[in-house]
């Protein structure tokens, strides 16, 4: 079991809703994020074009992060979601030297943050708060190992890229071009 | 024109505009460590070939300065996590391939090391010197019987500690300034430089001083040969590389680089061991001072601009 | 070597993590087990939901608002069943538990004490504050009638307060959202197809083959079901046109983009008539059966040819052929948007109905993919005595001039309230709720005459903006999430009903405005009219009318009913009476002639930036409802200020960097009290610059709002009246850069 998630930047407007309930789900507070919307405008007038994406933590397979923590506090659990177990952590602060799409944050309670693929909602069957409540239902959540998922659905007949694939950390989260 | 930006406002503390996860905390650590290392090098490498008669300073009295530069170290550290009272967890498991699990395992074990090795020579120092209990007697004679496996032990920690505070900063290979496996050997070179630079300056002995001393100037045109290359490495290298060397070159940190950390840290004193040398006089503490000030200008230079470089945005 | 975190298990918290394996090289890493995370930490636990409708905009999508085991507000979640939102709001909704922890809010009565304008209160009870409001109105009534009593809104609070003026004698009710935003369209498309668009408007965009967006920015405006649909739209390969002189984000998805010259739109309306007419693509047996005035239409239309726009809209006469033949293609399924900000120009309702008649040619309306007749459920009202009748209306202030406005124009009524020698209908008192009209008229210096020239104001909001400050007494409303209000009975595929109730106490001293309204109304011995002692009353009442209940609305939110009024779509062939002077579709108004206006819509030129200056273009983001959210908490971490978007052309020529800031003055020579970030962006064309609405607040008392970023509605000081409506067009202002503070 593989979690991943498939994010089609066709449709993504960019309206920052995926943020917000992330928020509201996971408790983060005001000031911080744990994901983010990124634009990127090529061309010259009138000839221009733009790409609109939401990112987060990859939930890498090669996770430099969970490398390179020195008590283990930053984890990898079942279905490949990379955790952070607040009690184990020291806020050393490696893990966020460590993440190439600086995904990581130092919470105001010392230990440190980031997306979790919300998995207090997976093992439950539900989704992520930002796939849920996306109004352009551009996000797509699911199991990779499985055929019939939301996600292995969306990438089938689509061409996808990921994030700075050159720092070799395998992320999770494809982007439909 | 091309725009990269993020628009839903993401502006984390310590993470935007740039990462500032790390202030002086680290880069005291690394110099003490470095230090440390190099000092606790030439201690146990004279000690091996039996040069104690004629290297004091370097077995003897310069390892005093090393416990209290390890503790210094270790609580810097220690003031630099965020999350404290959770600090222990770091010693509940060795995680290998995690270099600050390394370094906080090899600190456990050096630190005492040090303590103890700084400890039997008190005598020497101060010979009215008595221990207050009983067993330190004994474990004192331990260690002199054993002088010569324990300065093996001291010999292989030390290089293990002068090469880990490089090795930590190219294990993430996220900031593209660190992402290059030079670093190791450049911060153990500049860590024994910097242990030579205190042993010269401490030193009463003519001989040991002009040992020392040559010592330190091959090490500083090691550091210089192992500089250029750095930044050879950047140029041939990724785009974020490229980016990541340009800071230094003609960039926010080139003057600081430079000026205090390659002329005034390494050049300039180079020069002045040379003339000493030559048989001009040149007070001792001038070269080493300056070879000190660099090494620690280094290392704030390495954890602040390598925080500034990232892959994206 | 054995992981001693087997042994050393502190936490109950922890996670037992099982160790990585003890390589250098990347092996195989086991995992931890999903099912030792520990079930306490289950945030889930003890939630609690509330239904409610969202106030944040006025698209009011159902939701549930959750709360945890302590009675906290924690999150709210769309409901699935509403076809609003189907289960998922959009950012302002989400991040409404916002504007309930504002730590900013109104929490007591607040009365003036000093100069209008200043901002001296003092505390008061509600029985003081209502009091004065109370002896205030009497006042006014006594020496001017009631008629001289206005209430200027916007979201649900109107319904109590306009209740109120209703039955105290007066129907001056006005709402800034129709003259200043969407009232042209009502009046084009009411003069045209016999109904207004209304909102949400009912455009069948799920199943449309061809979107065309002229003065839309879907996906910046978040409406919505409309955008939900669009992204559908876009799953299914539908051809999307865009005309912007900007590259909007709903532009860069398009097929098409017309990057068309600003205030031109009217003349690529006309030329795609003609390509539509002249070669015959429109829809034939649609217009013949259902339309009245083609010849008259094809005969203006000759000589707006293509070539004729390009020289005026910069649009190349193939690209209007091209878009104009997607159209005809995709026909009846194609939507030519209505828009819904339409004030620009002065000739918006002429605008307006040139879309409407090329919606008529395409035979989009009441057909599939196009236009469907929506429906909304009609729940009686709670009884009470006939409301008297007033002497004079709004329309009497209009003095002749606006004959086809519908509802009351907020700039007349704003002018009526300044005493002149021929003001025969001169407004005293004003009670405003739920509009900011500092930030949402434009023409300031009038709007400040007028209220300096009041005997009385009082305000109802929610937060201190900037409207309170000139106040004479201040009414502290709770938000949404704690209290009862009118059921909401919006238009759809469908009827639905949908219960608001609250999820916690109102904050502070704060109340709900049906309470207030009350409260007002007993003062002012008009309880016959507010015959209950609470809200709940009069909702179970009216849902027991159309075979519901209180109890059952709170434990499903959102309630489906079915469709009297026929299908959502006309049947092929199908007789239908539209509600115009002919009976048919008017392409030729004959309600516009009457009034001698174009029946037919015509193209003028209007005026164009001066040298060194810049149209001033405005627009939303997603993540920010009008000047409304700019102080909540979670909207702020998103968009705390508005950027000016400028050419990297004009930015070169005037050497301003990326990130700088600049004041704004405009051709009146305001000055914009703020500086703004500048954006250098290819989006934006060379002679104009761009920035989001609702920024710029001047209120101190707005922590988070107050400074950030400049207001647009202070640098629209030219206004072009539609002398159809009244509408209030604001497009027509230009700024230049300032880069030294000149407030210095």
């Amino acid at each position: 079991m593989r979690y991943a998630m498939a994010i089609d930047t066709r449709k993504c407007v960019g309206c920052s809703d995926c943020v917000v309930a992330c928020q509201t789900e996971n408790n983060v507070p005001i000031g911080y994020c744990r994901d983010w919307i990124t634009e990127t405008v090529d061309g010259s007038y009138p000839n221009v074009e733009i790409e609109l994406r939401t990112e987060r933590c990859n939930h890498c397979d090669n996770a430099p992060c969970v490398r390179c923590c020195p008590t283990g506090a930053s984890h990898i659990v079942e279905g490949g979601n990379v955790l952070v177990t607040p009690d184990e952590c020291i806020g050393c602060g490696a893990c966020i030297q460590s993440c190439p799409y600086d995904a990581r944050y130092s919470h105001p309670e010392g230990y440190v943050d980031k997306c979790t693929f919300c998995n207090h909602l997976v093992i439950k069957g539900q989704q992520p708060a930002c796939v849920s409540v996306c109004p352009t239902k551009c996000m797509y959540f699911g199991d990779l190992d499985d055929p019939d998922s939301d996600v292995s659905k969306a990438l089938k007949n689509r061409k996808y890229k990921t994030l700075a694939p050159e720092a070799g950390t395998k992320p999770q989260i494809f982007y439909m071009i | 024109m091309k725009e990269e930006l993020i628009i839903s406002g993401r502006m984390n503390p310590g993470i935007d505009p740039y990462l500032n996860i790390w202030h002086w905390h680290i880069p005291v650590y690394l110099f003490l460590g470095g230090l440390a290392a190099g000092i606790l090098f030439f201690a146990a490498l004279y000690t091996i070939m039996g040069r104690e008669k004629e290297m004091p300073t370097a077995v003897k009295w310069a390892t005093f300065l090393v416990p209290g530069a390890l503790v210094f170290g270790l609580m810097a550290l220690f003031f630099d996590l965020k999350h404290q009272l959770y600090f222990w967890q770091l010693y509940t498991t060795v995680r290998f391939e995690s270099p600050m699990s390394w370094g906080a395992w090899v600190l456990m074990f050096i630190t005492p090391l040090s303590m103890v090795w700084a400890a039997s020579y008190i005598k020497e120092a101060i010979p009215t010197w008595e221990w207050r209990f009983k067993f330190l007697d004994q474990l004192e004679a331990l260690v002199v019987k054993h002088r010569k496996a324990l300065a093996w032990a001291m010999l292989a920690l030390s290089i293990i500690l002068g090469i880990y505070t490089g090795i930590l900063l190219s294990a993430f290979n996220a900031r593209p300034l660190w992402n290059t496996s030079i670093l190791g050997p450049l911060f153990l070179v500049s860590g024994l430089s910097t242990g030579a630079a205190v042993i010269m300056w401490m030193s009463k002995n003519y001989m040991e001083r002009k040992v020392m001393s040559m010592i330190d100037l091959v090490l500083i045109i090691v550091e210089l040969f192992f500089i250029i290359h750095l930044f050879m490495g950047f140029l041939a290298s990724t785009a974020v590389q490229i980016e990541a060397a340009e800071l230094f070159l003609g960039g926010p940190f080139t003057v600081s680089f430079w000026v205090f950390v390659v002329i005034l840290g390494l050049i300039f004193p180079a020069i002045l061991e040379i003339l000493k040398l030559r048989g001009y006089k040149i007070p001792v503490a001038v070269p080493a001072l300056l070879i000190l000030f660099g090494g620690l200008v280094f290392r704030f230079i390495m954890v602040e601009a390598g925080q500034v470089t990232r892959y994206l945005y | 070597m054995a992981n001693r975190r087997d042994f050393i298990k502190v936490s109950a918290l922890g996670i037992g993590g099982l160790a990585v394996s003890a390589s250098a090289f990347n092996i195989l890493k086991a995992a931890v087990p999903q099912d030792l995370i520990s079930k306490d930490t289950d945030p889930q636990k003890g939630l609690k939901r509330y239904p409610t409708y969202c106030e944040v905009c006025f698209w009011k999508c159902a939701g549930w608002t959750y709360t945890d085991e302590n009675g906290k507000i924690i999150k709210i979640i769309g409901n699935e069943e509403d076809p609003h939102c189907n289960g998922r709001l959009c950012p302002r909704g989400t991040g409404g538990v916002g504007m309930y922890y504002d730590s900013d809010r109104l929490t007591t009565p607040l009365i003036r004490e000093g100069e209008p304008g200043s901002q001296t209160f003092r505390k008061a009870s509600w029985d003081e504050a209502l009091g004065l409001v109370a002896s205030k109105m009497d006042e006014i009534k006594q020496k001017y009638g009631p008629e001289a009593m206005a209430v200027f809104n916007h979201g649900s609070s109107g319904k109590f307060f306009g209740h109120l003026l209703k039955a105290y004698g007066s129907s001056n009710i006005v709402a800034p959202s129709y003259a200043q935003c969407r009232g042209p369209r009502e009046v084009g498309f009411a003069a045209t197809f016999g109904s207004g668009v209304g909102s949400p408007e009912p455009t069948d965009i799920r199943d449309t083959k061809c979107l065309v967006l002229i003065g839309s920015h879907l996906g910046e405006n978040m409406h919505n079901s409309q955008v939900q649909e669009m992204s559908d739209a876009i799953d299914k390969g539908t051809t999307i046109i865009t005309v912007d002189p900007r590259l909007s984000t709903v532009a860069s998805k398009s097929k098409h983009w017309l990057p068309i010259k600003p205030s031109t739109d009217m003349a690529l309306l006309l030329a795609w008539m003609h390509v539509l007419i002249y070669e015959e693509i429109y829809d034939k047996e649609y217009v013949e059966k259902y339309t009245f005035g083609f010849e008259q239409l094809k005969n203006h239309v000759k000589n707006m040819t293509p070539e004729w726009a390009y020289g005026i809209t910069t649009i190349k006469p193939d690209v209007i052929r091209k878009t104009a033949r997607e159209m005809a293609n995709a026909a009846p399924a194609t939507i030519i948007h209505p828009g819904r900000h339409v004030t620009w120009y002065g000739d918006d309702s002429q605008r307006s109905r040139a879309i409407a008649i090329l919606n008529a040619l395409v035979g989009s309306w009441g057909r599939r993919g196009g236009f469907y007749f929506k429906e909304s459920m009609k729940l009686p009202s709670y009884p009470h005595p006939a409301y008297p009748k007033p002497k004079w209306s709004w329309k009497d202030t209009h003095d002749g001039k606006y004959p086809l406005a519908g509802l009351a124009v907020a700039n007349t009524l704003i002018e009526a309230s300044i005493p002149s020698e021929d003001n025969k209908h001169q407004i005293h008192g004003w009670l405003v709720t739920g509009t900011n009209l500092p930030l949402t008229m434009p023409d300031k210096p009038t709007l400040a005459k007028a209220m300096q020239a009041l005997d009385f104001m009082v305000v109802v909001d929610t937060m201190p903006m900037e409207i309170t400050g000139w106040a004479d007494v201040i009414l502290p409303e709770c938000t949404y999430l704690e209290r009862y209000d009118a059921i909401r009975t919006s238009p759809n595929r469908e009827p639905y009903l949908a219960l608001r109730m609250p999820a916690a106490e109102p904050l502070g001293d704060s109340k709900p405005a049906w309470w207030m309204a009350k409260q007002l109304g007993e003062k002012l011995g008009l309880s016959e009219y507010f015959d209950y002692e609470d809200y709940t009353e009069v909702l179970d009442w009216q849902l027991q009318k159309v075979g519901s209940s209180l109890d059952e609305m709170k434990k499903i939110g959102i309630k489906k009913f079915d469709r009297k009024s026929g299908g959502l779509y006309l049947l092929p062939g199908e007789d239908y009476e539209f509600n115009t002077n002919s009976g048919k579709i008017e392409l030729y108004s004959t309600d516009f002639q009457a009034e001698g206006f174009d029946p037919l819509p015509k193209y003028t030129p209007h005026p164009e930036p001066p040298s060194g200056f810049y149209r001033l273009i405005y627009g939303r983001a997603p993540m920010h409802t009008f000047s409304r959210t700019a102080n909540n908490p979670n909207l702020t971490d998103l968009m705390a200020e508005n950027d000016c978007w400028i050419n990297p052309k004009v930015a070169s020529q005037w050497g301003i960097d990326n990130g700088q800031y600049i004041w704004l003055k405009n051709q009146d020579g305001i000055v914009s009290d703020f500086p703004i970030r500048v954006r250098i962006t290819e989006r934006i064309r060379w002679d104009s610059i761009y920035m989001v609405h609702g920024f710029g607040h001047k209120d101190k008392k707005l922590s988070r709002a107050y400074g950030k970023g400049a207001a647009d509605s202070y640098m629209i000081t030219n206004v072009m009246v539609d002398p159809v409506m009244g509408g209030t067009g604001m497009r027509g202002n230009f700024v230049t850069f300032l880069t030294d503070d000149p407030h210095v």
